[in-house]
């Protein structure tokens, strides 16, 4: 590392260039960084917001685009109630506005075009961030990695990425969308409605030309627990399987 | 650099301000993290082993283990992704006991922390001794949960809680500071919170 790298503050000012909504509790804020950022798909960044008084919050969030989409940096947040940083950006933040951020961070939950596949994507919610990040960069390099995602939402309406992700999936190019809802019905034949369980990890795994060769799965606690026992039960190694965990 | 539109809701009370490391804040709840799927670790199943490189020194069972002296450790704890959450109550055998029990004085002076899963992290001998970390082995008076490391983690307070190894089966002692699963991935090879060493490049 050069001298000059090193005492470098690792923080930088990123502007928000755009705001979009992706569901009623979920908008996407793409940042311009002021210095080269490259990343890795599934990476995430700390964002940093500093008060008048010096106080300051920091929270960790997953970056939505791909590596390859350029220089913007898409960040898909959802609101929670009794957080610090996401009401910030849901109530306050403009597009305009300068915020600080650290990264890249992380080095297990990623994967590049080249480490193969097959990959068993797993997304509870927001959790599903991270590997659209894989998913836009596998599109981005038209690699023919076969990919199956599977993603449990409450609703239709909270299916995060939901056009682009149909989208990808009518191109047939070794990308499976599955899709289940778990307060409302199926609305494709390939969809379920219910919770994540071993017999959709099996049946999603027949979607692939052959077992996975990793396995991705992203949400709260609870639904990695339960994601990741369902993998195991359908005979994913536990090796294979890398999880990320929204703590709070 | 003063964010628009940002006040300080969250600003703990000046009292409690001093035990929260920079750029930390404090939780109530105890939020879980971990790299892959949680272990199921039988305790008619589990060991512990203490090595130096390669060459085990000692081999305890879950029923050997819990013969060795108890400990308690009420800490505060703080996680790299930012929460801090005060006076956690663990119950262990202190790493001190353990070199006892093997009657050892420390061989080297870094160590690298074993678990199920086979995550590892490094930690310096001087960090482990003197009182400073355990095996733990109750949470809150209750065995610890498989989500949170049971049946026995490692507890080092002091640092980053990444190196308070969960599952964690065998210390061992290397003649280098080995980076270990985090450390290798861009986290800080040392890791205190209160210098804010949270990756690699931090101070």
């Amino acid at each position: 590392m050069s001298e000059a790298a090193a005492t470098q503050s690792p923080w930088q000012t990123v502007t928000i260039t755009r705001i979009e909504k992706r569901t009623p509790r979920v908008t996407s804020f793409f940042l311009q960084p002021s210095r080269p950022f490259t990343y890795r798909a599934g990476q995430h960044v700390d964002v940093r917001l500093t008060a008048p008084d010096g106080y300051q919050a920091r929270r960790s969030y997953s970056i939505a685009s791909a590596p390859d989409a350029g220089e913007t940096i898409e960040l898909a947040i959802e609101r929670l109630d009794d957080g610090e940083v996401s009401p910030f950006f849901h109530e306050v933040a403009a597009v305009g506005d300068e915020v600080e951020l650290r990264g890249p961070l992380g080095g297990h939950f990623v994967w590049s075009d080249s480490d193969g596949g097959p990959l068993l994507l797993v997304g509870g919610g927001s959790g599903v961030v991270p590997l659209m990040a894989m998913i836009r960069h596998r599109a981005a390099r038209k690699s023919l990695v076969p990919v199956a995602l599977v993603f449990s939402v409450r609703i239709w309406d909270e299916v995060i990425f939901r056009d682009e992700l149909i989208g990808l999936n009518d191109r047939q190019d070794g990308f499976d969308l599955v899709l289940t809802l778990t307060r409302e019905p199926a609305r494709r034949p390939q969809d379920y409605a219910r919770r994540v369980d071993v017999h959709m990890m099996v049946q999603t795994m027949m979607r692939l030309p052959e077992p996975p060769g990793l396995a991705f799965v992203c949400g709260s606690n609870a639904f990695v627990s339960s994601a990741a026992q369902a993998l195991i039960d359908a005979g994913v190694p536990a090796g294979l399987i890398r999880t990320e965990r929204y703590g709070v | 650099m003063v964010t628009r539109g940002f006040f300080s809701g969250r600003k703990p009370p000046t009292d409690t301000d001093a035990r929260i490391p920079p750029g930390q804040y404090l939780e109530q709840g105890f939020p879980v993290l971990s790299a892959g799927p949680t272990p199921r670790v039988r305790t008619d199943d589990w060991s512990f082993t203490l090595k130096h490189g390669p060459r085990p020194i000692k081999k305890w069972s879950w029923a050997e283990f819990n013969a060795l002296p108890m400990s308690k450790m009420t800490r505060d704890i703080h996680c790299v992704t930012a929460w801090t959450k005060f006076d956690t109550a663990w119950q262990g055998v202190l790493v001190d006991d353990i070199l006892a029990d093997a009657g050892i004085e420390p061989p080297t002076a870094f160590t690298l922390a074993l678990s199920y899963d086979g995550y590892t992290t490094n930690v310096p001998t001087k960090d482990l001794t003197a009182g400073k970390a355990m095996v733990a082995l109750l949470y809150e008076g209750k065995p610890i949960t498989a989500d949170h490391g049971g049946p026995a983690r490692l507890l080092v307070p002091h640092l980053y809680f990444w190196k308070s190894a969960k599952w964690v089966n065998g210390l061992q002692f290397t003649e280098r500071d080995e980076p270990g699963f985090w450390e290798l991935r861009g986290y800080h090879i040392y890791g205190d919170p209160w210098r804010e060493q949270r990756y690699t490049g931090d101070p």
